[in-house]
């Protein structure tokens, strides 16, 4: 058995930067390295993680009792607006996006993304975008309040008040960086492999990876362009949107959701992808179906693009359109039970061990299943009139996302953070986290089904006490605050284990894949000798099929490694400049504010320039 | 080596493309600019299928005035358009002048291919006028309609797209004069650009065809 530790006695390399990278604050600022945007990403998510879920939090004590009135209207529907715009964009997409940037080049045995500037950019362009959509709270004193599917008209100068500018203003930014990232790790994962790794060879969480970033780069245009024509209603005055000039309000929702669908893969594929990988490495036997599971997600991802309509069953779209949606969202039934079954294929008569990530991996499998069993309800017309805008559907895409989505970044983040910070988290907090978590996710979310098939409409901010509802809303409460515990322990316990953790060494788990044969963290140039890939599972085997050791080349490489920058956070500020003048066009306080679009846009050339003369 | 090298489908020369800085490994051969401006043009694709789709979804319900037929202008535009194709032809020259070593000729057709698209889009800038002063096709505010809305939007964003390319083929060419953009490996930045000017050329087509010509076969 070739050991791990060969690894260690290879040539270490000589590696070369144009300037060095700085140090302290301004190494974070300046960074081009995907682990330190991938950490920068990663914590951004967990903050909001927790901003989003002290929102969820203030409405369901609302929500407890009937008849109280504690968040009433608009601030109501600001916190509703808030919690899932956060929670999507700004807590589980930079989550993602943190697992993809620390994790995709190190799993294909690359030094870094393909264009690691662009990442840069696209890091900072979220930042800017996150600080936007908050800042309405600053300046205006409340939140955007017309959901976070803001459809037009409610979103238009007539309906939504300032707080609207924030949204789409923000929106737009985040919509940049996630189509820029998209095409940097699509030509990351398809440009640089390492030898040897062929199509087939790439990890199934790195597969979900390029799916989900197809996803980001053909699926924002959409809603960009939705948002642009709603920033030009309220800018400009054009009449997009208003219905008395012609305007139709299916067309925003024709172009949010043709995002918004994809938009929900983007959410769980990289979560299905951290299961395929770690249920193999508990169960200790290869993933069963591998080629199936990679190619049942790329077909979500293609069918993905043509089942936006089953959103809009109540929208009066017609018949025929609602048959072909109906059919088409049926169909993404098929490749989600063959992940199913195939994960299932993996643990059946397994000889598992359980920490922590093991769990949540497993308990994956049943609460995602129940999200798509509901999700498979409404996606027959006649069931989705009575479903549709109630607590059953809030039901559905909370089982999906929290006990789908984030449940396998709970997972992700116990299997990963060893090699991230070298410290193992602590297990004995994180099954009380996992098992805390479990209790209040159900608690919360169950006993909503049955209030949606009660009747009860979403988004509204109180109900009468004799509507029946009282005793469901009152379980529901309840579980929230089981949740927030849970997630104070895991935020705890990776605090605490930064500093007391056990130390992790290179692989912890005896797990498959190229990230676990370097050192945890890894150096700044990822390995010291870019790996030959010779299987699916090119780790295991070279520890434990004869013939497959990874070569270990005699003479050390030389490596070039990319330098610190300061062009994309100019790219990124001078495009958050044009932005500020499109939010103060009309002027404020009698000072117009469009001259800094111009300004704006001199800005983004002239740093552009800079941008591609620096030498890296 | 291990016995299962042989398993390798690709072998170990590591390409360079001069681009990434650190494209150690190039799995497919093909330089990364090139592939991210293919994946970007896929995401353009959405962006003005999305702004025609807009356009087309909207067509005929303008409540008030005037229509598409009330101010297009076949000839002019045909001119532009020509004029944009035209422009395809040097871009082409450009990049092919680029491949064989010839960086001067291969600037002054990038001059010649910025001339025409600036011209095109001083085509635009006028029609634009013409149909605002003398057509009262109004973009926004009180006297505005959904026709004059749809279309300033859509065709103002593949105006803005033309002068983005503009820019860049400026800064191109400037780079060549310098002598910090030179033929071999880097001459995959000026096909990288021919591709983006393509792309906006065949927009621009679909645009004329499904947009003005159409409108004009009933
Ligand atoms: C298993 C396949 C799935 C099917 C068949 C499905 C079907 C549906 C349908 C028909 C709706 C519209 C319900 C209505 O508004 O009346 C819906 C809503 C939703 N689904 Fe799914 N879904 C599936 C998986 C997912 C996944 C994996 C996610 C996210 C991770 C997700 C997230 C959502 C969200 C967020 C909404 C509500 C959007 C809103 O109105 O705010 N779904 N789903
Ligand atoms: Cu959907």
């Amino acid at each position: 058995m070739a050991s791990i530790a060969d690894f260690a006695a290879a040539q270490k390399p000589i590696y070369h930067q144009e300037r060095p990278s700085k140090t302290g604050l301004l190494d974070w600022l300046t960074t081009v390295d995907h682990k330190k945007i991938g950490i920068l990403y990663g914590g951004a998510g967990l903050f909001w993680l927790l901003v989003g879920g002290l929102e969820a939090l203030l409405f369901r004590i609302q929500l407890a009792k009937p008849d109280q009135h504690i968040f009433v209207g608009d601030t109501f529907n600001g916190l509703v607006t808030m919690h899932a715009t956060t929670m999507v964009f700004l807590a589980v997409m930079p989550m993602i996006a943190g697992f993809s940037n620390y994790f995709v080049p190190l799993m294909i045995g690359a030094r870094d993304v393909a264009f690691p500037r662009m990442n840069a950019f696209s890091w900072w362009t979220f930042f800017a975008g996150s600080l936007t959509i908050n800042a309405s709270l600053l300046f205006c004193g409340a939140f955007p309040a017309a959901g976070w599917t803001g459809y037009a008209p409610l979103t238009t100068k007539d309906f939504g008040g300032t707080p609207i500018d924030f949204w789409w203003a923000g929106l737009t930014l985040l919509a940049v960086s996630s189509m820029v990232a998209g095409v940097n790790f699509v030509v990351t994962i398809l440009n640089l492999r390492a030898p040897g790794m062929t199509l087939m060879r790439v990890p199934v969480l790195t597969w979900m990876m390029l799916v989900i970033q197809f996803l980001l780069a053909f699926s924002f245009p959409p809603v960009a362009v939705g948002l642009i024509l709603l920033a030009f209603d309220r800018t400009f005055g054009t009449v997009f949107y208003s219905t008395g000039m012609g305007g139709d309000p299916h067309l925003w929702q024709h172009l949010f959701w043709l995002f918004g669908h994809p938009e929900v893969y983007v959410l769980i594929l990289p979560s299905m992808g951290i299961v395929s990988e770690i249920l193999p490495v508990f169960t200790r036997r290869p993933l069963f179906g591998h080629h199936a599971v990679i190619f049942s997600g790329v077909f979500i991802g293609f069918v993905g693009f043509g089942v936006w309509g089953h959103h809009m069953f109540t929208a009066g779209m017609g018949p025929i359109a609602d048959a072909a949606f109906a059919s088409t969202t049926a169909i993404v039934a098929i490749p989600t039970g063959v992940k199913i079954f195939n994960w299932l294929g993996t643990l059946w008569n397994s000889k598992m061990t359980f920490p922590t990530a093991m769990l949540f991996a497993v308990s994956f499998i049943p609460m995602f299943t129940l999200g798509g069993l509901s999700g498979m309800m409404h996606a027959s017309p006649p069931l989705d009139l009575q479903q549709h805008d109630t607590y059953f559907v809030v039901a559905h895409f909370h089982y999906v996302l929290v006990g789908g989505a984030l449940q396998g970044l709970f997972a992700g983040f116990y299997f990963y953070m060893p090699k991230i910070s070298g410290k193992l988290l602590n297990e004995t907090l994180g099954k009380i986290h996992f098992w805390v978590f479990l209790a209040g996710f159900n608690i919360t979310f169950f006993p909503m089904h049955l209030l949606g098939n009660h009747g009860m409409p979403r988004r509204i901010y109180t109900y009468p006490a004799d509507a029946g509802w009282n005793t469901e809303n009152l379980i529901a409460t309840s579980g929230v605050f089981l949740m927030t515990f849970a997630t104070l322990t895991f935020v705890y316990n990776l605090i605490t284990s930064l500093k007391n953790g056990k130390d992790a060494g290179s692989d912890p788990w005896d797990a498959n894949t190229l990230e676990w044969m370097t050192s945890s963290p890894p150096p700044v140039h990822n390995f010291d000798f870019t790996p030959v890939v010779l299987s699916e599972r090119p780790l295991w085997d070279h520890k434990y099929t004869p013939g497959f050791e990874i070569p270990v080349p005699e003479k050390a490489e030389e490596i070039h490694m990319p330098s610190p920058s300061w062009k994309p956070m100019w790219v990124s500020a001078s495009a958050g400049v044009i932005i500020v003048g499109l939010l103060t066009f009309n002027g404020i306080a009698g000072i117009p504010g469009w001259p800094l679009c111009i300004v704006g846009a001199i800005g983004v050339v002239l740093s552009v320039y800079a941008w591609v003369t620096e030498p890296v | 080596m291990s016995a299962h090298a042989e398993n390798l489908t690709h072998d170990d020369a590591h390409g360079h493309d001069g681009h990434g800085a650190l494209a150690e490994n190039n799995f497919l051969g093909l330089p990364n600019i090139k592939l991210a401006m293919w994946a970007f043009l896929g995401s353009e694709c959405m962006f003005f299928g999305s702004l025609i789709g807009t356009y087309f979804f909207y067509h005929g319900n303008s409540l008030s005035g005037p229509l598409p037929k009330d101010v297009f202008s076949i000839g002019i535009t045909s001119i532009s358009t020509f004029l944009l194709l035209m422009s395809s032809v040097t871009m082409a020259l450009a990049v092919d002048s680029m491949k064989q070593q010839k960086p001067s000729t291969a600037r002054n057709f990038i001059l010649a291919t910025a001339l025409l698209g600036a011209t095109f889009v001083g085509f635009q800038v006028l029609e634009f006028h013409e149909f605002y002063t003398e057509k009262h096709l109004v973009f926004a505010g009180p006297n505005a309609s959904l026709f004059g809305s749809t279309f300033y939007t859509m065709t103002g964003f593949h105006g803005t797209h033309v002068t983005v390319g503009v820019i860049w083929l400026v800064i191109m060419s400037i780079l060549i004069q310098k002598k910090k953009l030179v033929p071999g490996k880097e001459a995959v930045n000026v096909e990288v650009m021919g591709l983006y000017w393509h792309f906006v050329d065949i927009v621009w087509i679909v645009i004329f065809t499904f947009v003005y010509l159409l409108e004009f076969l009933k």
